[in-house]
């Protein structure tokens, strides 16, 4: 969109055509002015990305070693490789638990929900997703850990975890049912196939790529998570056992958070290494949700070219 | 828009449309076979049913989860509501009391001797810290999403969307590792010193103007938060401007109003609300980051803040570094007072996303969730 100059097109003499003219240079300084503000604006989100990633990526290569992969956490020295596999564990129990109940809920509201009470569902689930994520950390303590017997243990943090990320994955499958050409489904239909049969093959297959993207999104919350784990999976010096009571589980976030403002040299070290594991998966996830969204582009409705 | 290639690509080898489960084989005779048939028959009437019921139950669920956290966290604080009383929200003190004299009962609350509890510096230092987040935020959000959609060529648009998707994405832990390092002390050195010296002591500017410390404090937490609430506000604004009808922004063009008059008098009433709610979604993610504002703010109990570069302490922040020592408290009080603050946040924040997601709502019918994530 380019200015389109008013110069010329009003007629007019003396006085009235300098005050024109002014007026014009006037709105034109606004408008540059406006524009120079926005752009500087981007550097609010520029600068703090760079800087960021430009710690982040510093700190942890400085004092990298490669044992870090291998070895595990001995106190506040050794390396990472039990809060490596916790996090694995814990991402895939969040996609089990969260990923079959958020799609399921979501098909449910897409599909078979009329509206009036599928507002309810929605809301409760949009409330859920506002909880603040240490409000749900110590009431999974409180019930789960202690009230039930549970102990620190891998279950609970997966139940808490899921509880946090299930209304994103509900609202994206629902989102990305509902962006699903309403000709598949009439086209279906003409053809008499039975209603599940037509959801099965014909109206899931182009959601597919928006209900990954939100189990993507709630992959990188389950990795980025801090303050539910704190009190539900605790934290273990070993790699995670196959119980799922009773056993605390070491994750990635802890040794950012307990480890920097200790005294040792190779407790910074490891806080710094876990940062930057934590920074690459999310940067892995990222492009994978791009690659996700790239493939989705030509299935969904109402898609308008981006400006 | 590609046809329904898919559809068609699929049909050729499926069975027969009269069912859901491809047809039983020519049937052996025996046991086996009619007991298939009649399974698949069963099936054949029941799957839109069977699927219906246990989709529902997975929908349900999310609202199951809520009602428990509400319920638990309700029953949790009920005796510290009783023990703390209304003063709770007006006293400054955080005295855990005596662990080691006998415990005493007031009200039928038993707690230890000398305990005493009040959240009012933390609702401030929560209140406080967020502002300044949303305060610094907004506008570089919305400056940011206008030259997005407006000026910026595709490829630039498609970096600056990497960039907000990075910070979404960036552990809130990682933010605050970036804050006590990195930021806190770079702005007190550097940035700092340089405000307060420049500042008058008059009342309202007094808030800017006293000693500076080590960078952990609230006018850091803010800026931390204001970096990971700028994404969410951000791309919902991007999102919002890029829905404007183009034919109603061109007649403004055509009319020869400049880019700044299009936009001010079109695209930005057609996005308000929609871009508020957003706002006010920031503010309820702000509220409620515990991790971040627990590594820069200092957390602090029992005073509130009264110039940019205290430390303070959240609810949020307080919770997750308390829980540990509430632990020792035998009576359990320390644990439930924080099981009460829990549920002064939880009340907060839940009015705060309510308004907001009624007001999304109202003005964009697919806004995708926005909150937390990428």
């Amino acid at each position: 969109m380019t200015t389109v100059p008013v110069k010329g097109t009003v007629p007019a003499r003396g006085h009235a055509a300098r005050g024109e003219a002014r007026r014009l240079v006037l709105r034109r300084l606004a408008d540059r002015l406006w524009w120079s503000l926005c752009a500087a604006a981007l550097l609010g989100i520029v600068v703090p990305v760079v800087w960021v990633l430009a710690g982040v990526v510093g700190k942890g290569v400085r004092g990298w070693q490669w044992s870090v992969l291998t070895t595990t956490t001995q106190g506040t020295g050794g390396g990472l490789a039990n809060a490596i596999m916790g996090t694995l564990v814990i991402v895939a129990g969040v996609l089990v638990i969260a990923g079959s109940v958020g799609v399921a809920g979501g098909v449910y509201l897409a599909e078979f929900c009329r509206d009036g009470r599928g507002g309810l569902l929605r809301g409760a689930s949009e409330v859920l997703a506002g909880v603040p994520s240490i409000v749900l950390g110590y009431v999974g303590y409180i019930v789960l850990v202690v009230h039930f017997h549970w102990g620190f243990s891998l279950l609970s943090a997966l139940l808490v975890l899921s509880a946090m990320v299930v209304p994103y994955i509900v609202k994206t499958t629902e989102v990305a049912l509902r962006n699903v050409p309403t000709a598949y489904r009439d086209g279906s239909e003409a053809l008499g196939m039975p209603r599940t049969y037509a959801l099965r093959r014909v109206v899931l297959r182009p959601a597919v790529p928006g209900i990954v993207t939100g189990l993507i999104l709630a992959m990188a919350i389950a990795i980025g998570e801090t303050a539910p784990l704190l009190y539900t999976a605790n934290w273990s010096n070993g790699y995670p056992s196959a119980h799922l009571l009773h056993a605390p589980v070491a994750y990635l976030t802890y040794p950012v958070w307990t480890f920097y403002n200790q005294p040792q040299a190779s407790a910074h070290r490891l806080s710094a290494e876990a940062a930057l594991l934590l920074v690459a998966l999310v940067v892995v996830l990222i492009g994978l949700s791009r690659l996700v969204v790239a493939r989705t582009q030509r299935h969904t409705e109402g898609h308008r070219g981006a400006r | 828009m590609v046809p329904a290639q898919d559809a068609r690509r699929a049909r050729p080898a499926d069975p027969p449309l009269s069912g859901e489960s491809p047809p039983a084989p020519p049937a052996p005779e025996g046991a086996t076979a009619t007991h298939r048939a009649a399974v698949s028959a069963w099936w054949r009437g029941h799957a839109e049913g069977v699927l219906k019921w246990s989709t529902g139950v997975a929908a349900v669920l999310p609202s199951l989860a809520l009602a428990a956290v509400l319920v638990a966290l309700l029953v949790e604080a009920i005796p510290a509501i009783r023990g703390n009383g209304l003063g709770f929200f007006t006293r400054s003190a955080w005295e855990p009391g005596n662990f080691y004299n006998p415990p005493v009962t007031i009200g039928g609350v038993t707690r230890p001797a000398g305990a005493s509890y009040g959240a009012w510096p933390l609702v401030v230092g929560t209140l406080e810290s967020s502002l300044v987040a949303i305060v610094v935020a907004v506008p570089v959000a919305f400056g940011t999403a206008m030259v997005v959609v407006w000026k910026l060529p595709r490829r630039l648009s498609a970096g600056i969307g990497f960039c907000l998707e990075m910070l979404a994405g960036i552990p809130s832990v990682v933010f605050g590792l970036w804050a006590a390092l990195t930021l806190g002390p770079f702005l007190s050195r550097h940035v700092f010193p340089f405000i307060s010296h420049h500042t008058p002591d008059v009342p309202p500017l007094s808030f800017f103007h006293g000693p500076v410390g080590s960078g952990e404090g609230l006018a850091t937490s803010g800026l931390v938060l204001a970096v990971m609430v700028v994404p969410i506000i951000a791309s919902t604004s991007r999102d919002l401007l890029r829905q404007v009808p183009r034919g109603t922004e061109e007649g403004a063009v055509a009319l020869g109003m400049t880019d700044l008059e299009v936009a001010r008098t079109v695209s930005i009433p057609w996005v308000r609300a929609g871009v508020f709610g957003a706002c006010v979604l920031g503010l309820a993610r702000a509220l409620g980051e515990t991790m971040a504002v627990a590594m820069a703010s200092g957390v602090v109990l029992g005073t509130i803040p009264h110039d940019a570069y205290a430390t303070f302490g959240t609810i949020a922040s307080v919770i997750v570094s308390q829980l540990d020592s509430a632990l020792t408290d035998g009576t359990g009080f320390a644990v439930r007072t924080l099981a009460e603050l829990g549920l002064v946040l939880l009340g907060i924040s839940l009015l705060v996303n309510v308004a907001a997601r009624l007001l999304v709502r109202r003005s964009s019918s697919v806004a995708l969730p926005v909150g937390r994530g990428i």
